[in-house]
């Protein structure tokens, strides 16, 4: 094989790498960016569901009942902050 | 020095110290290796996707001051993407028809390519900007030229040799790593 086949080989691999990540989901993205900020407006209730081991049973049960009960939209970020907080 | 060029370990440990911006970076420079874990190895739907993502940056958060090497969030992702994919496909076989033990397909193949590619996509950071927009534009968007060409204020007849020209600048650095460092951090 050749040096100008070998380039053309690798290029074509480079790319088919390339092709390999698009982007994830602008929402998503942002959502996991935000997540510091999220996860602070968490606070009351995780420190309530620390502090009272029935109450943290429930919210394990349900987080996204939980959530809405304490004010929060259950969004996917929200819900897995909350779980990775209690875990 | 941009965040985007900081190494792993770096970003990791500014992270640590309560960093937003440097936390920013962190999610988008794995987001699409998550987002590719998810989809393409695993196949899981948009919406178990969307969970599985938001749950691995977030076990990755409440994770940072527990990680015994920073130079090992990579990996570290990669797995914990691939244990909660696994789950949730399990969890969908027993509620949906009753399997508790579902067979998980092979994806190791699948795995070690999307590790390429992040490695290549890790490469495109040392290219003129001008090369990254165009081959992320082409490549990873899928965009066509007449969008291309519109987004970027240039002629449509010049992006391909445009594409090829940073294409192969993108070889001679991805050889050049290849020869020497580590591809996990070497940002």
């Amino acid at each position: 094989m050749g040096d100008n086949e070998m380039s053309t080989y690798d290029e074509q691999r480079l790319a088919e790498l390339l092709r390999a990540l698009p982007p994830a989901p602008a929402g998503w993205v942002k959502a996991a960016q935000e997540l510091p900020s999220a996860r602070a407006e968490l606070d009351e209730l995780v420190e309530r569901a620390v502090a009272d081991a029935e109450y943290r049973t429930t919210v394990l049960a349900d987080l996204e009942a939980a959530l809405r009960e304490a004010g929060h939209e259950p969004d996917p970020a929200r819900v897995a902050a909350l779980r990775a907080r209690l875990a | 020095m941009s965040l985007a060029s900081l190494s792993d370990a770096r970003l990791v440990s500014r992270c640590r110290e309560g960093d937003q911006e440097a936390w920013t970076e962190l999610v988008e420079r794995f987001s699409r290796y998550v987002y590719a874990i998810t989809t393409q190895s695993f196949g899981l739907r948009q919406v178990d996707a969307e969970d599985i993502f938001q749950e691995v940056f977030a076990r990755t958060y409440e994770h940072l001051d527990r990680l015994r090497n920073d130079d090992a969030i990579r990996p570290w992702i990669g797995q914990l993407t691939r244990r909660l994919s696994i789950d949730r496909l399990r969890a969908g076989a027993r509620e949906e028809v009753g399997v508790d033990d579902l067979e998980i397909p092979t994806v190791d193949e699948t795995l070690a390519r999307l590790d390429e590619a992040l490695s290549v996509h890790e490469s495109l950071a040392v290219l003129p900007e001008h090369c990254q927009e165009i081959l992320d534009r082409f490549f990873c968007r899928d965009e066509s030229y007449e969008t291309i060409g519109e987004a970027l204020s240039i002629a449509s007849g010049t992006i391909a040799s445009r594409i090829s020209r940073c294409l192969a600048k993108l070889r001679d650095v991805w050889e050049g790593r290849s020869e020497g460092a580590e591809p996990s951090s070497g940002r």
